[in-house]
């Protein structure tokens, strides 16, 4: 009888059980009495944040259930990446969900939910593990995205996102399968140890899919898609989440599978072959692509598409320098997604527009979430006294000195490119009129989530040694 | 070389009742066409002795997924029966290009000779007392995480289901 590790599961288990109080709280309570969902969730997650951040420092981390289940600092980075990012999420989204038409206080649960999913899928140390986190992740987020009954888009969105995601959903698990009848084994150490350096055409392939079901959750170009649609159509703060936190989780998942699982010499130079030709393509369209657009929301899609090519870049360094600039340049990109998302979900309801021209004299309307906006997006511009800037070249040096200069080169010049289409909105707000448009001052959560999610940014741009330090930490930390 | 024979009829009673599925304009008879090809999978899975799988399969993908597609399409279908799936007609290009992935596909497969899982049936004693240790032993975490994840599916399938209703 083996012994049950309760250690390297109790956040999961809290942010389970916090779900399904959720979903009870919000039967079992009448529909008039339910404002303390909010503050519920906010606390909840807040403990297990407080309780990661214990164990990040002071838990003794190893492999849990034989190997099945990562209890390590590199699961405990990304999964306070996700309670962050959905703390923002639910801090900013109180007043848009308050005027949903309905089930609002399932909303919460899905949301904690989809973090559970993403928590799974960081710690995941077998494949099925890891197809199952994915799936829950996916799963709330498809009826997370189509929660505007009333609204067509948001139903559309929905379905393709259903759609598209269970196609590759089934690429994934067809490489799974191969990759099990390659090595008779789902858990990445074995997989590892059995495939050698061995590099057969099945391999390859195995590859691929793998790569194409998690280049749909990071958006990499040949399978984004689906993106703008999405993030479009669905409810803001569900698009904010899809943005910073699903993206980080595929992410996650993918270094360990890539650097963890497939790391061999004669994989090395096939693998490395195929991301850097994805991560130029997807900075190069994702950049160009956002420049025409004029709906803001559809505009931060593509450039969430670019950022994932940044990401990209990091993973390709295959170096304990370039996962550290992976998991900063997350980090740093939830709260620039934050402060960005945060002025869209008070903006939007107000005037019931995305257009970008609609956020012409935001300055003169809303000097807070002019000044949010301005400092969110510059930063993902790569501006320098901001945190982005530090981001990016964490990423672009760990790259260069493993010798791919050339893609780091595209980095910059796609960087200097982005500058063009953020600055456009902020020549919008800034010098726009805006004549007839609503004052909309910003108070309360939302309020405390723009300062907080622009002094974050500002900060660790001018003062990025401890997360640098713990993101070197949790790299570290990653079995090779 | 019997099982030869009869994993050949079944393969191919599944692979033929697929095709029925994606290109018949009745969707009820794509429900069934679909209740057909879980039973032919049923019979490879007994093939391999893998009797509890063989009745899961036939119990819930058989008996209760394939008759719940059946009554969800009766109880929404608008129109005639008969020209209820006519999107099939346009399948030219779809044929093609899964052609080329099947053809790459079985490639790569028939030429690799190092199969670490080979085609051989279960020789254990009771598969039904293997899968469950495997599923409360090492598997329990994604057990578990299935679990939640129904849990949720049904959430959001009464959420999606009511939320239509409302805005009518």
């Amino acid at each position: 009888m083996q012994s049950f590790d309760f250690v390297a599961l109790t956040p999961e288990i809290a942010t389970a059980a916090l779900t399904l109080i959720l979903l009870a709280i919000g039967m079992l309570i009448p529909a008039g009495a339910r404002r303390g969902m909010q503050p519920l969730t906010v606390f909840g997650l807040l403990g297990i944040l407080g309780y990661i951040l214990y164990d990040l420092f002071y838990a003794k981390m190893g492999p849990a259930f034989q190997g099945m289940y990562f209890h390590d600092q590199f699961a405990d980075f990304f999964k306070i990446l996700f309670l962050a990012a959905a703390l923002l999420v639910v801090l900013f989204s109180g007043a848009y969900i308050q005027k949903l038409p309905a089930y609002r206080g399932e909303f919460y649960a899905l949301l904690v939910a989809a973090t559970l999913g993403m928590m799974i899928l960081a710690g995941a140390g077998d494949l099925l593990t890891l197809y199952v986190g994915l799936e829950l992740m996916t799963i709330s987020f498809c009826i997370l995205v189509c929660y505007l009954p009333n609204n067509g888009g948001s139903c559309e969105a929905g379905l393709k996102y259903l759609v598209l995601g269970a196609a590759a959903s089934a690429i994934l698990l067809y490489g799974i399968s191969l990759i099990y009848g390659l090595t008779g084994s789902t858990q990445l150490a074995q997989i590892a140890s059995r495939l050698g350096d061995n590099l057969s055409p099945s391999l390859i392939l195995a590859t691929v899919f793998l790569l194409a079901g998690f280049g749909f959750k990071i958006s990499l170009v040949p399978f984004h898609m689906w993106a703008p649609d999405i993030y479009e159509g669905a409810p803001t703060p569900v698009t904010a989440y899809l943005a910073m936190a699903s993206k980080a989780a595929a992410f996650a998942a993918l270094i360990r599978v890539y650097l963890v699982t497939l790391e061999s010499q004669s994989f090395a130079q096939a693998g490395v072959a195929l991301l850097l030709i994805l991560a130029a393509l997807t900075m190069i369209v994702g950049n160009l692509m956002a420049i025409p657009q004029t709906n803001i929301k559809r505009m931060m899609a593509f450039s969430s598409v670019a950022q994932a090519g940044y990401l990209l870049v990091g993973v390709i360094a295959e170096s304990n320098a370039g996962v550290k600039g992976v998991l900063f340049y997350a980090m740093i990109y939830v709260f620039a997604n934050a402060g960005v998302f945060a002025v869209i979900a008070h903006v939007e309801p107000a005037q019931d527009s995305d257009e970008i021209k609609d956020y012409a004299g935001l300055a003169r309307r809303s000097p807070l979430a002019a000044a949010v906006l301005t400092v969110s997006v510059l930063s993902m511009a790569g501006i320098p006294p901001l945190a982005g800037f530090v981001g990016k070249f964490y990423l672009f040096s760990a790259v260069m000195s493993t010798g791919y200069s050339w893609i780091a080169f595209v980095g910059f010049v796609m960087s200097m490119v982005s500058v063009y289409y953020y600055l456009s909105i902020v020549r919008v707000m800034y010098l726009g009129e805006g004549e007839g448009l609503p004052e909309i001052p910003v108070y309360g959560a939302a309020k405390f989530t723009m300062l907080f999610a622009m002094l974050i940014t500002v900060f660790l741009g001018i003062y990025p040694t401890p997360l640098a330090q713990m993101a070197l930490t949790a790299a570290k930390s990653l079995v090779r | 070389m019997g099982t030869t024979i009869v994993f050949f009829i079944f393969a191919i009673m599944a692979v033929a009742a697929a095709w029925g599925v994606v290109t018949s304009k009745n969707i009820v008879h794509s429900a069934f066409f679909l209740a057909l090809t879980f039973a032919g999978v049923a019979v490879l899975y007994v093939l391999l002795n893998a009797d509890f799988l063989a009745a899961v399969q036939l119990l819930v993908y058989m008996g209760a997924v394939n008759i719940m597609v059946i009554f969800a399409v009766m109880l929404t279908l608008r129109g005639d029966v008969k020209e209820s799936s006519l999107e099939t007609k346009k399948w030219g290009l779809g044929a093609l290009g899964a052609a080329l992935v099947f053809i790459m596909i079985a490639l790569v497969i028939l030429t690799n000779a190092d199969w670490r899982i080979p085609a051989q049936a279960w020789s254990g004693q009771g598969s039904a007392l293997a899968i469950s240790e495997l599923m409360l032993k090492s598997y329990m975490v994604p057990f578990e995480a299935a679990a939640i994840l129904l849990t949720l599916a049904l959430v959001g399938a009464v959420i999606l289901a009511k939320g239509v209703k409302e805005s009518k």
